[in-house]
């Protein structure tokens, strides 16, 4: 199995985000995924910047795939994927079906990202027509929905299951960040970069629960697979994503490579992995 | 052509009074978990559903069937044979979210009309491409994430015809990509049909007050005479920082009637009222509000008001007494 680094998910200050990947441009990890697919507001790095961080990427021996936005709304949003997915150098992670139909129009191969809806072998075997090379599972699919998506065809395009961060569990219109401190996403100011991993939303009864990135809402708790890495080989998956935090990457890396080369991991304290044994994905 | 009024059918007497009360169309489900409504007790068997079709067709209105959920690999059968059923039916159009029932509907029955449901997650005239392209798709439901001026905007643009929500609960999360529901009791809309399943709800008095869980997680707490409404994820009052508030959205519903003539100048085909889990009271009720102010709108485009009646009628029916423009307005997002 392979490993990626999946598109960072939050709003980093530009010094932080071109630290962060020369950090990672060094990191046993086989495919790199960059862009914004959460909002399009966010433009500490834009269409170039990324372009060039790609370049740098590839340069170190990383596959580099350019992911688009999850939601799309505004013209000026749709024009923006055309641009990405008319890049010329890099293949497309599609966040959502538009990115999907400009690929597909133009022949381009294409990874289809967790926020389009491949829930069976028939739905994957037209996309694969359709030039889809990968699919990154729609979050909520356990083993044993991974196994028969596989099932019936060996040409099938290639699964990669998020196996460790926190889930991307809803996207909205709404601005969550922003109207947690009485504004509208239009005067956002940027609310979101002051919280590197998102906003830790709690129960009343303080239990740890959700967590609000912007117009995204995830999981409270990180999900991590790393113990489970056989189970997954042995379902079929091809690439295990690591979704972008701010504490230790390397770290994270280290532990799935060391899971990959059949060292025993331990769970880790508070990490969640309901999802792939069929359970509620909080368990 | 007059803009259509699309009206939710969990029951036959909800059918009834959709019907009687000047519905363009309705919309209803089988009793399983192939629609996204697939609560105990809602929904049409055979019998009653060859009932709501005469019903229905006597006096003029279409019958949509929605399929709007997304079987797995080893379901996909049952789906089809639903796509079947309903084509024996003999039903005006099917509404479907998934992809491969989509493939198996044009492949099998092309001669009935397809829309795509809220559930396809379809936002841009690209997205719409895509579907009409490869499953000929005749309408599409926008979901509820769009700006009044985005719809008009794609409006102009789409390759489809488009209908969208007009009034009943808010989803504030962009449609069949919301897992909230999974996250917490392991069925979601999209798989099992449902949002919140009652059967992982359990309401108790405490010292406190009243709490609302969600398998076993506070969603929220009301106090004595504070309206408790059902606790979805999305409409819990939850602690960020240190402030406690409904961090995600209140319980409201969507009332978008101040709307409705931009939509229909916008050439929108279609409004659709959401509710296939309300009363049949209920649906008779906004049915007949919308039905005057679509009438009334006909009959004079360019001097279009709202009666008083209207609003209130439709306040009182929506969640915590609450109506919103929701993201049609830009200061909701």
């Amino acid at each position: 199995m392979k490993l990626s680094l999946g598109p960072l998910q939050y709003f980093w200050p530009r010094a932080k985000t071109l630290a962060f990947y020369e950090t990672m441009a060094g990191q046993p990890v086989d495919i790199v995924y960059l862009g914004e697919t959460v909002c399009s507001k966010r433009r500490e790095l834009r269409l170039p910047d990324w372009l060039a961080l790609g370049r740098e990427l590839k340069a170190a021996g990383h596959e580099v795939v350019l992911s688009t936005l999850t939601l799309i709304e505004a013209a000026s949003e749709l024009s923006a994927c055309k641009r990405m997915v008319d890049n010329g150098e890099f293949p497309i992670e599609a966040g959502d079906l538009s990115a999907v139909e400009l690929c597909r129009e133009r022949g381009l191969p294409f990874v289809s990202g967790p926020g389009v809806n491949i829930y069976n072998n028939r739905a994957l075997a037209l996309l694969r027509d359709a030039g889809l090379i990968r699919m990154v599972a729609p979050v909520e699919l356990g083993r044993e929905h991974l196994v028969s998506l596989r099932a019936e065809d060996e040409a099938s395009p290639e699964i990669e299951l998020l196996a460790w961060g926190r889930i991307p569990l809803s996207y909205s219109a709404r601005c969550f960040t922003a109207r947690a401190v009485g504004r509208g996403k239009d005067q956002c100011g940027f609310e979101c970069i002051h919280y590197p991993e998102g906003q830790l939303v709690r129960t009343r009864e303080d239990q740890p629960f959700l967590n609000m990135n912007g117009i995204q809402v995830q999981s409270g708790a990180v999900q991590d697979l790393s113990p489970l890495v056989g189970e997954l080989d042995s379902a079929g998956v091809d690439v295990l994503r690591l979704s972008p935090g701010a504490g230790d990457m390397p770290a994270v890396v280290a532990r799935f490579r060391g899971a990959l080369a059949g060292r025993p991991v331990a769970t880790a304290r508070d990490t969640i992995s309901g999802y792939w044994q069929g359970r509620p994905g909080m368990d | 052509m007059s803009i259509k009024l699309v009206c939710p059918a969990g029951s036959l007497p909800a059918l009834t009074e959709a019907v009687n009360n000047g519905a363009d169309a309705v919309y209803l489900g089988f009793r399983d978990e192939t629609n996204a409504r697939a609560f105990p007790g809602l929904n049409f068997s055979d019998r009653d559903i060859e009932r709501a079709l005469a019903h229905a067709r006597a006096r003029g209105c279409q019958v949509y069937v929605a399929l709007n959920t997304y079987p797995t690999s080893d379901k996909l059968s049952q789906w089809y044979s639903a796509v079947d059923r309903a084509a024996d039916l003999g039903v005006d159009a099917l509404i479907i979210a998934e992809m491969a029932v989509m493939d198996y509907a044009l492949r099998k029955h092309p001669n009935i009309r397809r829309h795509l449901s809220v559930q396809g997650s379809a936002t841009t005239a690209a997205a719409l491409g895509f579907y009409r392209e490869c499953f000929g798709i005749s309408r599409a439901v926008l979901p509820r994430v769009l700006a009044i001026q985005q719809v008009e905007h794609l409006a102009e643009r789409s390759p489809v015809e488009l209908e969208v929500f007009a009034f009943g609960s808010l989803c504030i999360m962009v449609e069949g990509r919301c897992q909230l529901s999974s996250y917490v009791t392991g069925r979601s809309p999209n798989l099992a049909g449902v949002c919140s399943p009652a059967e992982f709800v359990a309401w108790e008095d405490t010292a406190e007050g009243k709490t609302a869980r969600l398998n076993g997680v506070l969603i929220d707490r009301f106090a004595d005479g504070e309206p408790a409404g059902y606790p979805v994820v999305c409409k819990g009052r939850y602690q960020v920082d240190d402030r406690t508030f409904h961090a995600l959205e209140e319980p409201t519903s969507l009332n978008t009637l101040e709307l409705l003539p931009r939509l229909a100048a916008a050439g929108v085909s279609a409004v659709k009222i959401e509710g296939r889990q309300r009363s049949a009271a209920y649906v008779g009720t906004v049915t007949r509000i919308w039905r005057a102010a679509i009438d009334r709108l006909e009959a004079s485009p360019d001097n279009f008001t709202t009666e008083d009646e209207w609003r209130r009628e439709l306040t009182r029916l929506s969640e915590g007494s609450q109506v919103t423009l929701g993201p049609y307005q830009r200061a909701w997002q």
